[in-house]
């Protein structure tokens, strides 16, 4: 029963989350010995960047100007990213639970004692019973590795990964619209756009490097419209700002294809000659009047109208989106009513003209290609589909049937748990407990795990649950590729070697393989044996990388899939001349009537509420919440509310409110800001226990992607305490002078 | 340092990501103090935000209250921060700086500014806080590039009271300008003005199953009113 055995505050006496403030053998002491040319490990931008190493430790950074696509430029987790290594919370042994936390472990006990469990659960409960939960941060090669280590070795369906929380319903609209899942432009392309629509997507705060390109559009002469319940910096100075009602988003996209439709600016021919089904959409947005998607978003009429014309007759244009309309219950359709406004103007597949979702983590976009999602095979190919596990099971070397079949997916996995169906679970750079919605469901699901292993470099709130814990590797102890929001595949350079007894994760899976009898299909001496394996399974697939090395990843800046041959040179723009990748050659229109969300205000809980990142935390705060200066940036959650909502409820800045659903309630302080719709709170996710925004979420699914409803559920707020008192103003006093400073 | 090479801030780029504090910090001759600041404007009423590096004057206010002759500037009119040996930390130029930029490090009793990054920009290296910055708040580049593609223009001359500052850093002023609302509430539909919060969210919810627009979207004759309104 992987229940806690000691009291949480024990646990961070002894594993942090500790504060690192300054680089390892301190500041005076920084002469690097090498700068290594690498990739920053948060966020789906992968921005380029130098790291200082001394001593086999990163000491540092140095912009990398060079990186076309980030030129040097960082955003503070960027700066401040490499004081996550020589870290004092930095797991140097593997780890084994005992009456009162953990003690340390060898090697030989750890594995051990996770092939035991793993042996002992599949032989009482079956091969499924026995879960894999892989994570969107880590390389291709451990996307791969993951995939094939649980169909081949665990030989479980149930393999999934954390990008399930993240961008997945962008990955399924992609594919029902286009026929292939990736961004369809370079981000180069956003300057050239003359209208930029930018959707549910906090861009300075989660994806700060594209603010530039987004501004250098602006130069340009791009008009730019932002579609948000808040304010956020980038819809600050936008042309026009449509404050959206949660969970109405695609009633919204349908009410300006209504007006693009009426005014004519629409690309008939485009239509007719690379497109299907436009007319089940012209026949569904006939109602969705300005004056009824008013009544339906709380967007004026008049600003919807504003969006189609800047929109519709626009020379060129960028659809772009993230989270904040993929995060719901109806998510897929979401994306597919914002693509159709790009589809009916036809400005795709041309400089400055497309479409992007924004990944949010590290490898957000190559993270969902290799085969860790429970319905993945390499190559981007579909589990239920005879030839493309012929083709795998072949090159694999194992019989098709002996191919487990879709398994379930993140959240179905915690809930098969909770149900007690699936038994044991092993899990590798994914922090459920704070990351998945309704976490006292979640906490509970841990807890009646008869074996919980987690493979991790420091230990996270769901790590304190596990029964064994492996201790892996950061992002610079390793190497090998991303592939990032843009679909170009970028060489990720090893900085130093794991601490301690710490190994490579890599490493780490190869010997749980070896150990359950599968040594001979796990036996890679380095990570580019198994790129090129991942690359030779992708060939031919949807996702085609058999074109690329490590060579020509490295003198190209990266490569942009699909890259079939050696001499091909990657395809930074999809869909030129209105190829798409279905087996027609067309796209494909969605009609989707607007739907409310799995749960709408009511009398009992009247308020919206939203969550969402800060610009110096990523995900659930494994890494960043351990980084001193990151930490005093935004310390803790706070809930926004606008004035209007915190008069009548009585609350002013920084008053302590409880936010309550069905599902929990945590107490924060308010931060009293214009910047929020007034019927709206939010409360960004970054943190655990008791502050967790996932107590309060909503762990409703998209039936098609199985996302969950992160982005709007019933709320209500109560005010508990005053503001502490802010200590009276001190003017500095003049210290002593210390002859130490002199 | 290359003199074709300027700098420009443009707070109207700024979204207060704080890379250019947390980067100036990482410098190692102050282990970890930031020489620059980044502040909301007023976030209660909006998300603006504003870099202050110093702008470096022609004339610096700054050395000429300074009762200890402790801050030069360099031959390419960089002001440095106050000479350890001299700074007697008394103050005077942090309340007389017109631009609120020097600050006084009370560990070390010392006056500490952004010198723009002396050791970066006499190698022809663009200062710190510029190079990383994301939005290109802070840019540091010939004029020929900000004239060419920014449509802000630099000014480097500023009226305080009887006082004339002229300064090497630019500031980027929007052309046009002209109030920009902040308040969401500015952005919503007219009628929802004067409405209660919670009424706001209403339209939609299974409670007000009459009244909602969800349930009139459903009813055949409310639609087609609707359609024909």
């Amino acid at each position: 029963m992987a229940t806690l055995t000691q009291s949480d505050s024990c646990y961070t006496e002894q594993f942090g989350p500790t504060l690192s403030f300054a680089p390892a053998g301190g500041w005076g002491s920084r002469q690097p010995d090498k700068l290594v040319k690498t990739h920053c490990c948060f966020c789906g931008v992968q921005c380029g960047i130098q790291l200082k190493v001394s001593d086999n430790k990163v000491v540092g950074f140095e912009p990398w100007e060079e990186f076309p696509v980030n030129q040097g430029k960082l955003c503070p987790k960027g700066v401040k990213r490499y004081l996550q290594n020589d870290h004092p919370d930095r797991l140097l042994t593997p780890l084994v639970r005992t009456d009162s936390g953990f003690r340390a472990a060898t090697w030989d006990e750890a594995l051990s004692k996770t092939v035991a469990a793993i042996k002992s659960i599949q032989g009482k409960f079956g091969k499924d019973a026995f879960a894999f939960l892989g994570g969107a941060s880590m390389t291709n090669e451990k996307a791969y590795l993951n995939g094939k280590f649980a169909r081949l070795a665990l030989q479980t369906a149930n393999i999934d990964y954390n990008g399930r929380l993240c961008m997945v319903s962008a990955g399924a609209a992609n594919r029902m619209a286009f026929g292939v899942d990736r961004a369809a432009n370079p981000w180069s392309d956003i300057p050239l756009a003359k209208a930029l629509l930018i959707t549910g997507a906090n861009i300075a705060e989660c994806f700060p490097i594209l603010t530039d390109h987004v501004w250098r559009a602006r130069d340009h002469g791009a008009k730019i419209i932002v579609i948000d319940p808040r304010i956020t910096p980038i819809a600050r100075t936008a042309d026009l700002f449509l404050p959206v009602r949660p969970g109405r988003d695609s009633a919204l996209a349908n009410g300006i294809l209504h007006v693009m439709i009426e005014r004519g600016w629409i690309d008939e021919a485009f239509i007719a000659a690379h497109t299907h089904d436009f007319d089940k959409v012209r026949a569904l947005v006939a109602k969705y009047t300005p004056a009824l998607t008013e009544r339906i978003t709380g967007v004026p009429a008049a600003s919807i109208v504003k969006a189609a014309e800047i929109w519709g007759p626009a020379e060129t244009s960028m659809l772009l989106h993230a989270r904040g309309i993929e995060h719901h219950t109806k998510g897929v359709e979401n994306v597919l009513t914002y693509i159709n406004l790009v589809l009916a103007t036809g400005r795709i597949g041309k400089p400055g003209c497309g479409y992007g979702t924004i990944t949010g983590q590290g490898n957000g976009q190559g993270g969902r290609e290799h085969g860790q999602r429970c319905n993945q095979l390499p190559g981007g190919r579909d589990i239920n589909k005879p030839e493309h596990r012929e083709f795998i099971a072949k090159f694999w070397g194992v019989p098709e049937p002996e191919l487990p079949k879709q398994g379930l997916t993140a959240c179905e996995i915690m809930d098969a748990i909770e149900r007690g169906e699936i038994k044991g679970l092993l899990s590798i750079s994914f922090n459920p407990l704070v990351s998945i919605p309704d976490a006292s469901r979640t906490r509970a699901a841990l807890e009646k795990l008869e074996f919980l292993g987690c493979i991790d470099f420091f230990l996270s709130e769901t790590a304190r649950h596990a029964d064994v814990v492996l201790a892996g590797s950061l992002q610079e102890e390793d190497e090998g590729t991303v592939t990032t929001g843009e679909g170009r595949c970028v060489r990720l350079r090893n900085s130093v070697s794991p601490p301690g007894d710490a190994r490579v994760d890599w490493q780490i899976i190869c010997d749980l393989a070896a150990r359950l009898g599968n040594a001979a299909a796990f036996n890679y001496a380095r990570p580019k044996e198994i790129f090129d394996e991942l690359a030779a399974a992708s060939k031919g697939g949807p996702i085609d990388y058999s074109g690329m090395s490590y060579e020509r990843l490295e003198q190209n800046f990266g490569i942009f899939w699909p890259c079939p041959a050696p001499e091909h040179p990657g395809t930074p723009r999809l869909f030129e001349g209105g190829e798409f990748h279905h087996p027609d050659g067309r796209a494909k229109f969605h009609a989707f009537d607007y739907r409310p969300p799995a749960e709408d205000v009511d009398a009992q809980f009247p308020l919206f509420f939203t969550s969402g990142r800060v610009v110096s935390q990523y995900l659930s705060g494994t890494q960043t919440r351990r980084i001193g200066a990151l930490v005093e940036q935004y310390p803790e959650p706070l809930c926004e509310m606008h004035p209007r909502l915190a008069a009548k409820l009585g609350v002013k800045d920084r008053d302590l409110v409880r936010v309550s659903t069905r599902r929990g309630e945590i107490t924060v302080p308010a931060q009293v800001v214009t910047s929020i719709r007034p019927d709206t709170v939010f409360v960004p996710y970054h943190w655990p226990g008791r502050k967790s925004a996932n107590l309060l979420t909503n762990r409703a699914l998209d039936p098609i992607s199985k996302i969950p409803e992160f982005k709007v559920c019933a709320c209500k707020v109560e005010k508990v305490a005053d503001a502490p008192a802010q200590p009276a103003r001190q003017f500095p006093a003049r210290s002593q002078r210390a002859a130490s400073t002199r | 340092m290359n003199d074709a090479l300027e700098f420009f801030i443009d707070p109207s780029r700024c979204i207060g990501c704080q890379a250019c504090v947390q980067a100036c910090g990482e410098c190692d001759t102050h282990r970890g103090t930031a020489m620059i600041h980044l502040d909301y404007v007023h976030r209660p009423t909006g998300v603006q935000t504003t870099p202050v590096v110093c702008m470096h004057c022609e004339d610096p206010t700054c050395a000429k209250v300074c009762p200890a002759d402790a801050i030069k500037q360099d031959e390419q009119g960089v002001v440095l921060s106050a000479a350890k040996p001299r700074c007697v930390a008394c103050s005077n130029c942090v309340l007389a700086c017109p631009f609120g930029v020097p600050k006084m490090q009370t560990s070390f009793d010392l006056m500490m500014k952004c010198d723009m990054c002396y050791d970066r920009t006499s190698i022809g290296r663009k200062p710190m806080c510029a190079t990383v910055c994301p939005s290109g708040a802070l840019f540091y580049g010939p004029r020929d590039y900000v004239e060419k593609f920014r449509r802000e223009q630099p000014v480097n001359e500023f009226q305080f009271g009887a006082q004339t500052v002229r300064t090497k850093v630019n500031m980027m002023t929007a052309p046009g300008v002209k109030a920009l609302p902040f308040d969401v509430a500015d952005f919503l539909p007219f009628e929802a003005l004067d409405e209660d919060p919670l009424a706001l969210a209403r339209a939609g919810a299974p409670d007000v199953a009459d009244a909602a627009v969800w349930h009139e979207l459903h009813d055949p004759k409310a639609e087609l009113e609707l359609i024909c309104e």
